[in-house]
């Protein structure tokens, strides 16, 4: 059946069916070509632009929060339309009535938005407080089904940061389907669906999922009424380029009106669209100024997406990000490199736009990428600090050619894989706990395998490494446990209604742990095997500090002795959460990342045998410890390679800065040399990293000077962020970390 | 055979093409004023490597290299182990790993020239284009750099000239332009690069107890680099 709105399109089994991935092998063109094809910000674009950092600059002088409506609870109809400057605007549509007016969104749990309102000056009103008087929210549903354990590993931060009293994100809708089919026929396909369960046994499984699916079906309603407010029909596919963008764009601002989850990201759009303006371009109706304009226009609007936090919220993610992640580049099953022009024109906004932190672009690297494609990245990366880089080849084998990075380094399938977020253990926090015999000095709380605190003059690799293990055992039960519980509540009380109508009904589930202190435990577990480390006790018989004489190797040198101790200990922490079933039968996954909470983690925990003081910091995501690494940046990053990504499926993080000079003497020699280094990474099957070029004294000074850097971006661990936003405390900790320099 | 080596940098992007593994070798003869690495001159202490082991160290790291990078020796002077040298390098080889040396060429012996053939290329300090400012400031004659230099570019060794400009002793435009009729009247020489004197080194003579010799001389502004490298580039 071919749709008028298709017409130029090759045809193929995306036509009977849901498959995205097959509109795009069969019509997308590859781009090999270089950047001179690009052009500016047009005099409109340039306009608008300055509105919006006109915008920004009143929203910092407020404190971070412009303005909140505090009358109405966030959906997807709930606000009149808004609009930046409603007739210079290709692409339309606001989360609220006027842009950066934040919303509340009290799903999660109603404590959360009245202390998120509060902490800006604002008071929930009495309206939105009586809505919820008599509704459960996800977060009251969690907390009557803890355990006594589940309470206490929360409150001794063993694990922290679970989306328990938040939107748990982290899925990616996949929101091209609404642009290439229509929104009719995205319903009709879910009411197929529906129907066809008619033919099952009604077990709980599958009366769930039929008014999952009833619930999906109200929510497309839902979006087609939103885009008409904005005066467009979305309930037949986009008929060209704009429509495309802006159809695409409907459905995840539906997606965010909805949903507060802590990462909401956009997939992997760009190479989808190229194919409209392709098509508009061969149409004559589009020229590259225009191409341009319409992404610049997205983007701008996916720069003033927010949500409403509380403080507590953003020491665990600082920055006020959204991470609206968008995957640009990699290669496709067939060889072609599914870069094109349109990949060039995402990257090309942080020129247009300026740099930002959003929307957080990734780039899917692989050996094969076109050259000039790398050359371009790398150039990007160099001048603006917004880009990171994750391994396609490694990826793909796993996810096929059309999967999307949620968040930082969450890798699934674009509308057939969603993700059960679990931000993560503290392992380092989780070793003092079992030297102790289950007791955790900081909180003065007992809890897990109670046993006797570990004996001796100095401690013994042995034996500590034994009683880790049972810890481990412990606190991944505990942890599979606590999850089960927190998804079982969210699907409950928070469902997805509008992301999960843009996935497939069956969809496989993941559920993605995560780790932190990976480099203090692989440190301190070789102090204790290669030095001396003799446990300080308090007076009631605790170990509260360590002396630790003599050399020992150190993650980060591209030493095996230690580095292994890293790799085997992902491998250990995930064999173990394994062994506990997961709500939904998800498959276990695991990650190496911190985002910013590695200083509150630092923060709620005792001195380690590796010698680092009581409360700093703990290195971000797979990171070695800042300044331990002795060889160099090469050293460090094979460090990291060894992680392996089969242990880690939901991703290994690594944050790089390098000085300028460090990286080459001339632009010329940067470029080259930041591409062989990522190819070189990435042979070495590393995950993920992220590239900084500056030196530390442009962060010194925007610490002492912020009003001089307004708009400074930079990679911080998985994302990028305005350096403004990060607290004092997690602006220190980024300049105390290592830059590789030139000597 | 060991070699002794001070330390390894294994992101070296300033000491030859492309990216490089850099291993600095222990020990050095020459007391320059203008030195950077003081830490190197001890002609004992640094770590023992066998050639093969720090070929296997190295080859850890080529994925980074691309098409261009490789390893470089530096120091210290590292051809005061000019038999070490000539064996890294001579493996480095049988795996296809590029070679460079970082040198004052102050020494050439047949030792030397073992290793100057297992050399893809050679970075030659050219400290100063005047015979009386090497009696000064370095503890060799620039006589022997010259023969160095005929000797590489008789057996065709590519080379990169380097000079650090020192305001007050070569900060001028006569010396850029005598350092270019160097590399004109050998033809081995297809690079000269000018490098801007730096006094991050200070600590570590402060560490040591010893004096900078160079330490109350400005760095040079980035102003007068770029006036120097503007020579550098004009045709002859």
């Amino acid at each position: 059946m071919m749709h008028e709105n298709w017409s130029g399109f090759v045809g193929g089994r995306w036509q009977d069916e849901v498959n995205v991935r097959d509109f795009i092998q069969t019509n997308y063109r590859e781009y090999i070509g270089d950047a001179d094809f690009l052009v500016g910000a047009t005099e409109r674009t340039a306009a608008l632009m300055e509105k919006v950092q006109d915008l920004f600059r009143q929203e910092r002088e407020k404190g971070g929060v412009l303005d909140v409506d505090v009358d109405t609870v966030s959906s997807l109809v709930n606000y009149a339309p808004g609009y930046i400057d409603k007739d210079n605007e290709l692409i339309v549509g606001m989360q609220t009535d006027a842009p950066l007016k934040r919303g509340v969104n009290p799903f999660g749990g109603i404590r959360m938005a009245r202390q998120a309102c509060a902490a800006y000056g604002y008071r929930l009103s009495d309206k939105v407080e009586d809505e919820f008087r008599f509704r459960t929210t996800h977060n009251s549903g969690v907390f009557r089904a803890y355990t006594e354990e589940m309470r206490l590993a929360r409150k001794c931060h063993v694990i922290t940061g679970l989306p328990d009293a938040y939107g748990r994100g982290r899925i990616i809708g996949d929101y091209r389907r609404v642009a290439l089919y229509g929104v009719d026929r995205l319903i009709e396909e879910k009411q197929k669906d529906k129907a066809a369960l008619s033919a099952a046994a009604f077990t709980q499984d599958n009366i769930r999922l039929s008014e999952e699916i009833y619930q999906q079906i109200t929510f497309l309603g839902y979006l087609k009424e939103m885009a008409a407010m904005y005066g467009c029909d979305i309930s037949a596919p986009a008929a060209n380029a704009r429509e495309a963008v802006q159809w695409t764009y409907f459905a995840y601002l539906g997606a965010i009106k909805e949903q507060n989850g802590a990462a909401m990201s956009l997939g992997r759009v760009s190479t989808f669209l190229d194919i409209y303006i392709e098509r508009d371009m061969a149409r004559g109706v589009l020229t590259e100024e225009g191409a341009q304009e319409l992404m610049d226009d997205f983007v701008m609007k996916l720069r003033i997406a927010r949500h409403l936090r509380t403080p507590e919220y953003n020491e665990l993610f600082g920055g006020d990000p959204m991470w609206i992640t968008e995957a640009v580049g990699g290669m496709g099953k067939d060889g072609r490199t599914l870069v094109t022009k349109n990949s060039y024109r995402m990257l090309n906004t942080l020129y247009t736009l300026g740099s930002s932190p959003e929307p957080n672009l990734t780039v899917l690297w692989s050996a094969a990428l076109p050259e000039n494609f790398k050359r371009f990245c790398a150039k990007v990366s160099a001048d603006t600090d917004s880009v990171q880089y994750e391994n396609d080849d490694l990826m793909r084998p796993l996810h096929g050619d059309d999967y999307a990075i949620a968040c930082c380094v969450s890798a699934m399938e674009v509308g057939k894989q969603m993700q059960f977020f679990g931000a993560r253990c503290n392992l380092a926090k989780l070793l003092l706990i079992a030297i102790n015999g289950g007791y955790d000095t900081t909180s003065g709380i007992h809890i897990g395998p109670q046993m006797p605190v570990m004996e001796g003059d100095t401690l013994d690799y042995a034996a500590v490494a034994a009683r880790y293990g049972v810890y481990i055992e412990w606190l991944s039960r505990l942890y599979v446990n606590t999850m089960n519980v927190i998804h079982y509540m969210h699907d409950k009380y928070a469902y997805e209604k509008t992301q999960m109508a843009l996935h497939d009904t069956a969809v496989e589930r993941l559920m993605a742990f995560g780790v932190a202190g990976l480099s203090v435990v692989a440190d301190s577990l070789s102090a204790i095997k290669y030095a001396k480390v003799y446990p300080i006790k308090d007076e009631l018989g605790y170990i509260t500090g360590f002396n630790t004489e003599g050399e020992f190797p150190k993650y980060g040198n591209d030493d095996d002795r230690v580095d292994l101790l890293a790799r085997d200990l992902t491998h250990q922490v995930i064999t173990e959460l394994r062994k506990t079933p997961t709500y939904r039968n998800a498959v276990h996954t695991l990650s190496v990342l911190t985002i910013t909470s590695n200083v509150m983690y630092g923060k709620n925990m005792g001195a380690t045998p590796d010698g680092r003081p009581s409360g700093a910091p703990l290195a971000p995501g797979a990171n070695p410890m800042h300044n331990r690494e002795e060889n160099g940046a090469l050293a460090s990053l094979n460090s990291v390679a060894k992680i392996r990504y089969e242990d880690c499926r939901d991703g290994i993080s690594n944050t790089f800065s390098i000085t300028p000079e460090a990286l080459g003497k001339t632009e010329e020699a940067r470029v080259s040399n930041l591409v062989t280094i990522l190819d070189g990474y990435f042979a070495k099957k590393a995950h993920h990293i992220n590239v900084n070029v500056l030196n530390r004294e442009t962060l010194i000074d925007a610490y002492e000077n912020p009003e001089k850097y307004p708009n400074l971006t930079i990679r911080v661990s998985g994302y990028a962020v305005n350096f403004n936003k990060l607290s004092r405390e997690q602006q220190r900790e980024v300049i105390s970390r290592t830059f590789h320099s030139a000597i | 055979m060991s070699g002794y080596v001070h330390s390894i940098q294994s992101l070296g992007t300033v000491d030859g093409p492309g990216v490089r593994f850099v291993a600095f070798l222990q020990g050095c003869h020459l007391r320059c004023k203008c030195c950077h690495n003081p830490d190197t001159w001890a002609m004992t202490g640094g770590t023992a490597y066998t050639a093969e082991g720090l070929v296997e160290k190295a080859a850890r790291y080529r994925e980074y290299f691309g098409e261009a990078g490789g390893i470089t020796l530096s120091g210290g002077e590292p051809l005061l182990q000019a038999r070490f040298v000539q064996e890294v390098f001579s493996l480095c080889h049988r795996r296809g790993i590029h070679t460079c040396l970082d040198t004052s060429g102050s020494v050439l012996n047949e030792e030397v020239k073992a290793a100057l053939a297992e050399t893809d290329r050679v970075l030659l300090d050219w400290k100063y284009t005047e015979e009386a400012l090497y009696r000064a400031h370095v503890g060799c004659r620039l006589a022997v750099v010259e023969e160095f230099l005929t000797y590489l570019n008789e057996q065709n060794v590519p080379v990169t000239l380097r000079q650090v400009i020192i305001p007050t002793v070569n900060d001028t435009a006569e010396n850029v332009r005598k350092l270019k009729a160097v590399a004109a009247a050998h033809p081995c020489v297809d690079t000269v690069e000018l490098l801007p004197f730096r006094k991050i080194c200070q600590t570590k003579y402060d560490t040591m107890g010893l004096t900078f010799p160079f330490g109350d001389l400005p760095e040079p502004s980035a102003e007068t680099m770029a006036a120097l490298n503007a020579i550098l580039s004009e045709k002859i």
